[in-house]
């Protein structure tokens, strides 16, 4: 575990466009020495007098150490807050809470790593990937999105990885389809000994059920609704099997957003599964 | 000179009057990176209950305007739980925790109230009267003065005697002054209000609720106004009774809203999710406010919005 999080008024350096989504770099040095790949940032949205209270949680890109620290996000407008965050120009004040969640962990020894990312949820891998390289784990890619446009950092996977392979639902860059139909192929050309996943749920179960037929582990980082970000608020829980084989309502925020996939219960997100810690029925009170 | 901010509930004397309302803080330990909980007036949980729960299915959590809507369900480990790990790490640190519970009848209300009664760091018991009662097929008891009573008085006989039992009400009734009076009358020493009041949602693109459960609870700013009507009626008919009020505060000057109604205690809630320093920063907002307008004490400024309007001098009625 890294150092705890901590509360900053960053400060906006630069807010790019790449491609589809909004690459934001904010000055937070407490937040960048703490970082590990897969850690995640929460921003306040909307001002000091904000009608949007819930704080919007990113993935955080990468990390520099240029004036004292920077973090990079980068997002999708989808709703008031982001469209918010979307405005903010250099110099803007910016409060964020960080870094965040249960990082990506890493492999003892050098390893071949595959990172699978859908959509603007590979902007989280590149960090690992360097973390990878680090220590000498070959990296492949494969980074997929509805369109050619929404396929994040393909330029940088095809430099820094071994193999990038790149799938768009519309047939407009790669190969037609999703990251989960090039997986099998991409996993026995490679062969690779560990695969990392971010992305949509969906996508993530399709991902962990294709590593469980090669007998490969996989990390898996999840998106749930949430709040706080911090563990207050009890809305971004998953069914997730502990280590006594115990399905839990277990916090994306504090106990995640990494988890084995073979532990998330894809299948039952959105559901109390019957057998869960707690579950309505094993209660004899209600 | 600062405005002597120390508060009581009931014999239980605060350092000040600022608390987290009930399933805001987590543990303590989830806020404590960012803020000294022990520094608070107090701590209050989220809702004990006897077995572990859950909660209910995602999404748990919609976003409206000024406000929140949430139907976790009162997800948690239980009571057992609760009194081997949770509670000694507010105790060890000298954190004053207020105890919310909540049970499905008034015998597990009463079950609950014992196995915590002589629980070390307890400092008091807040009574979640939003429970669905199993066996009057599933009204909340907040909503009827006679069940709501009940579930006081029956507390109220399982705890220490020297234990405030607090009641939290819900805005949701027609008349929440005869609620009130129900949970005095029941032994309740101090009332807390408000809890969510229900609200809904439906998200248009996916033409669904957008809460798992159809309706949630609201909170945050957008319910402020409810709680000051409730603080204000029911200050208005117990002038004895000590009121913790809550219900959107975001800023000192929120607290100080409900303090004029006459609560002498102000719980933040939602606000913590926004900013976790909220509590603290709430504090000293209102100390400064108090301060600007004169007061020596908190105590001079509860309920002092209910003085006739033909007295405008505040040096006439501040003693």
């Amino acid at each position: 575990m890294a150092g705890s999080p901590v509360q900053v008024t960053g400060t906006v350096l630069t807010m790019r466009r790449v491609d589809a989504y909004h690459a934001l770099t904010v000055v937070a040095p407490g937040i960048a020495d703490r970082f590990r790949p897969g850690h995640f940032v929460t921003v306040a949205v909307g001002g000091p007098r904000t009608s949007t209270l819930t704080r919007r949680a990113f993935a955080v890109h990468d990390v520099k150490p240029d004036y004292g620290g920077t973090v990079e996000l980068v997002f999708t407008v989808r709703g008031a807050g982001t469209a918010w965050l979307a405005d903010r120009r250099a110099r803007d004040p910016l409060d964020l809470i960080g870094p965040l969640g249960r990082p990506f962990p890493l492999p003892r020894d050098p390893a071949t790593c595959l990172l699978v990312g859908s959509e603007y949820g590979a902007a989280a891998l590149f960090a690992l990937a360097d973390a990878l390289q680090q220590r000498n784990c070959r990296v492949d890619f494969v980074l997929g999105a509805a369109s050619s446009d929404r396929v994040f950092g393909a330029l940088r996977a095809r430099r820094m990885a071994e193999t990038a392979t790149l799938t768009t639902r519309d047939g407009s860059l790669g190969v037609r389809g999703s990251v989960v139909d090039v997986l099998p192929g991409v996993i026995a050309d490679t062969h690779a000994d560990v695969v990392y996943a971010c992305g949509p749920m969906a996508t993530l179960g399709g991902v962990t059920a294709v590593c469980a037929e090669f007998d490969i582990p996989v990390q898996v980082s999840v998106e749930e609704l949430m709040a706080c970000g911090i563990g207050l608020c009890m809305t971004c829980t998953v069914p997730v099997i502990g280590d006594d084989g115990v399905t839990r309502m277990t916090r994306a925020c504090v106990d995640g957003p990494v988890f084995r996939g073979e532990r998330v219960r894809f299948d039952d997100v959105g559901t109390i599964p019957f057998d869960a810690h707690g579950a309505p029925g094993g209660d004899r009170a209600r | 000179m600062p405005a002597d901010m120390r508060t009581y509930l009931a014999h239980v004397e605060l350092p000040n009057p600022i608390l987290t309302a009930s399933g805001c803080a987590g543990t303590g330990r989830e806020l404590a990176p960012f803020a000294d909980v022990t520094r608070l007036g107090a701590l209050t949980t989220r809702t004990i209950t006897m077995a572990p729960r859950a909660g209910r299915p995602t999404p748990r959590m919609a976003e409206t305007p000024s406000g929140l809507l949430n139907a976790v369900g009162l997800q948690g480990p239980g009571v057992d739980v609760f009194l081997d790990r949770e509670l000694p790490w507010l105790a060890e640190r000298g954190a004053r925790t207020v105890v919310s519970i909540g049970g499905g009848s008034v015998a597990e209300f009463s079950a609950l109230a014992r196995k915590l009664t002589d629980a070390p760091g307890v400092t008091a018991l807040e009574v979640n009267l939003s429970c669905p009662n199993v066996e009057d097929r599933g009204r909340v008891f907040a909503r009827d003065p006679s069940a709501a009573g009940e579930v006081v008085s029956a507390v109220r006989t399982a705890a220490r005697y020297d234990l405030p039992v607090i009641a939290k009400l819900t805005p949701d009734v027609a008349d929440v002054v005869a609620i009130a009076k129900a949970c005095v009358d029941g032994g309740a020493e101090a009332l807390s209000m408000i809890n969510n009041p229900v609200g809904m949602a439906i998200d248009v693109d996916r033409m669904r609720p957008a809460l798992a459960a159809g309706t949630g609870g609201l909170s945050g700013p957008a319910i402020r106004p409810l709680a000051v009507k409730c603080v204000w009626q029911v200050h208005a008919a117990l002038p004895g009774t000590p009121v913790i009020g809550m219900g959107g505060v975001t800023s000192g000057r929120d607290a100080l809203e409900l303090v004029l109604a006459g609560a002498c205690a102000v719980a933040v809630g939602t606000v913590l999710f926004h900013d976790p320093y909220a509590g603290h920063r709430v504090l000293r907002e209102l100390e400064e406010l108090l301060q600007e307008r004169g007061f020596d004490r908190l105590a001079d400024a509860v309920g002092l919005a209910h003085r006739p309007s033909h007295r405008t001098d505040r040096e006439e009625i501040s003693p």
